[in-house]
């Protein structure tokens, strides 16, 4: 409905989503328009509020694991990582080498997974129908990993406090490795479908700049901020689960807008492979669990552990006041402090490109909302 | 002059045509004729809730332990059991799921001392109402018995 302002200028405002396919899930953009041109965006979250945090103060440790697969679904196992690091910090132990090389292997898996839903569904909001099809084609490939490893696609629930639950399967390690093969050739082939195409240029150079200076005031983390040139990734900054072994990677680039972040998590998803070769040639032998007590009983105090997810850095900070249930739960989730970031590129914008920056940040709603 | 040949003939018509065609290969064909032809999930694959008899003698392997319904995080198993009065043991009365509130994580199953309760490679689960969704022990103990298609 126009409204008349007062500098006698009409303001268009406009919903976009919760229904929007462009908006990934249900997230709520209320646009103030000048015509085509963007003024101001009102983000709506909440939609797809399940209150985890709260519910995670009525479970015990073990019973809470399978809720933080729900937080990010799309990288359920990194979300598992960051919870059992948390709670092992707070128990002071640590999972056994082996469970340790595993984990980084589905961890990395899953963040090439992440990458290819994003690259697909971006493709498919710029109008590239394509990249979509060769991108599933490609997470089909993990997702069967992931099932035969622990029996479930998406909610994996794969990581126990400790360690892991189950055993690698036979066969593990070369199916891993057959992907390992056959997967660098394959973001060469997206590259070719995307990086010179000239509507994808077009539609990307320059949209939605965010330089490192806002990406620090934002604390906006992940590929938008490496895509801005500031060198920091968890993996490297403060090593956990054991990869400061691994010889990898991070790329950066300088300008910040969404093709450079587009590069990034191209560049992520060869990075990631490299992470998981190291990785399936050295599985040590060994236990795949520490010695944690059956009843999860942590000692009173606060333990807050943040890992790289595919998103950027995922917090999770646990109070315990020494009984099986947590007194706290607070996640730190990468995408609800990356969409705050969306003002800021979008305004003066097109429309269009609200679609495009939207993409590029790469947000899950069941994330943001929690 | 090839430029213009290459137009005649529809060159890259040909080309584009025949990256079409080398994916029509019979041996590329991912789909699955859903009802005909059941997909095969993975051995580990957390699906429809069992309640597992002993193959000797019939008998549940359920022993009322109750450690079922403490692991699950939805609270969603309850068990009843009456003490034998001959053999003093805790025996299985009653036992129920509701697969609609389950999330397949499988803590019941990784509780349960004897291999009892485990979740099976089932997958069709759906019913036509709510109340179906909530599993007896006789539902348990024989599975879901999804429509086998004749096609």
């Amino acid at each position: 409905m126009p409204e008349t302002t007062f500098l006698d200028s009409t303001e268009l405002v406009l919903n976009m989503g919760p229904q929007h396919p462009s908006t990934h899930g249900v997230l709520r953009v209320i646009l103030k328009l000048d015509g085509e041109k963007v003024m101001g965006t009102d983000c709506v979250i909440g939609y797809l509020h399940r209150g985890v945090e709260k519910i995670a103060e009525a479970r015990t440790y073990t019973q809470f694991n399978p809720y933080v697969d729900r937080l990010d679904y799309v990288a359920a196992v990194s979300n598992g990582l960051g919870y059992c690091l948390a709670v092992e910090k707070l128990l002071n132990t640590e999972a056994p080498p082996r469970a340790q090389v595993v984990r980084v292997i589905l961890t990395e898996l899953n963040r090439i997974a992440s990458h290819l839903l994003w690259l697909g569904t971006h493709a498919l909001d710029i109008g590239a129908v394509t990249p979509v099809f060769y991108c599933f084609r490609e997470r089909e490939e993990i997702l069967k990993i992931f099932e035969k490893y622990c029996g479930a696609r998406l909610t994996t629930h794969a990581f126990r406090i400790g360690g892991l639950q189950y055993e690698t399967y036979d066969g593990f390690e070369d199916e891993v490795k057959a992907f390992c093969d056959m997967f660098p050739p394959k973001v060469d082939e997206y590259e070719e479908l995307l990086t010179q195409n000239r509507i994808w240029v077009k539609r990307l150079k320059d949209v939605g700049i965010l330089n490192a200076e806002d990406c620090k005031r934002y604390g906006v983390t992940g590929p938008v901020l490496r895509a801005a040139g500031v060198d920091w990734d968890l993996r490297k900054a403060q090593p956990y689960s054991g990869y400061e072994k691994y010889d990898f990677l991070i790329p950066t680039r300088q300008n910040g807008d969404t093709y450079d972040r587009y590069m990034i998590r191209m560049e992520e998803m060869r990075q990631a492979t490299r992470i998981i070769r190291q990785a399936v040639e050295g599985i040590p032998d060994g236990p795949i669990m520490a010695k944690v007590p059956k009843v999860i009983k942590p000692p009173v105090g606060e333990a807050y552990v943040s890992i790289e997810a595919p998103k950027g850095e995922l917090g999770y900070y646990i109070v315990s006041d020494g009984s099986t249930q947590p007194y706290r739960v607070r996640v730190r989730p990468p995408s609800f402090v990356n969409l705050q970031a969306l003002d800021r590129m979008v305004r003066g914008a097109l429309i269009a490109d609200v679609v495009a920056v939207i993409g590029t940040l790469d947000i899950v709603l069941g994330e943001v909302d929690r | 002059m090839p430029q213009l040949l290459k137009k005649i003939f529809l060159v890259d018509l040909f080309q584009g045509l025949w990256v079409t065609f080398r994916n029509q290969n019979p041996k590329r064909i991912y789909t699955e004729q859903y009802p005909a032809q059941r997909p095969a999930v993975a051995e580990r694959f957390r699906g429809a809730p069992r309640l597992n008899l002993n193959p000797e003698t019939g008998e549940t392997l359920c022993m009322a332990c109750n450690m079922c319904a403490l692991a699950c995080p939805e609270n969603l198993i309850v068990v009843t059991s009456q003490r034998n009065e001959q053999t003093k043991k805790k025996e299985l009365v009653t036992f129920t799921f509701d697969t609609s509130r389950c999330m397949f994580c499988g803590l019941c199953e990784e509780a349960c001392p004897t291999d009892a309760l485990e979740l099976s490679q089932d997958f069709e689960l759906a019913t036509y109402t709510r109340e179906g969704q909530i599993w007896d022990r006789k539902m348990l103990e024989e599975g879901p018995k999804p429509t086998r298609y004749k096609c």
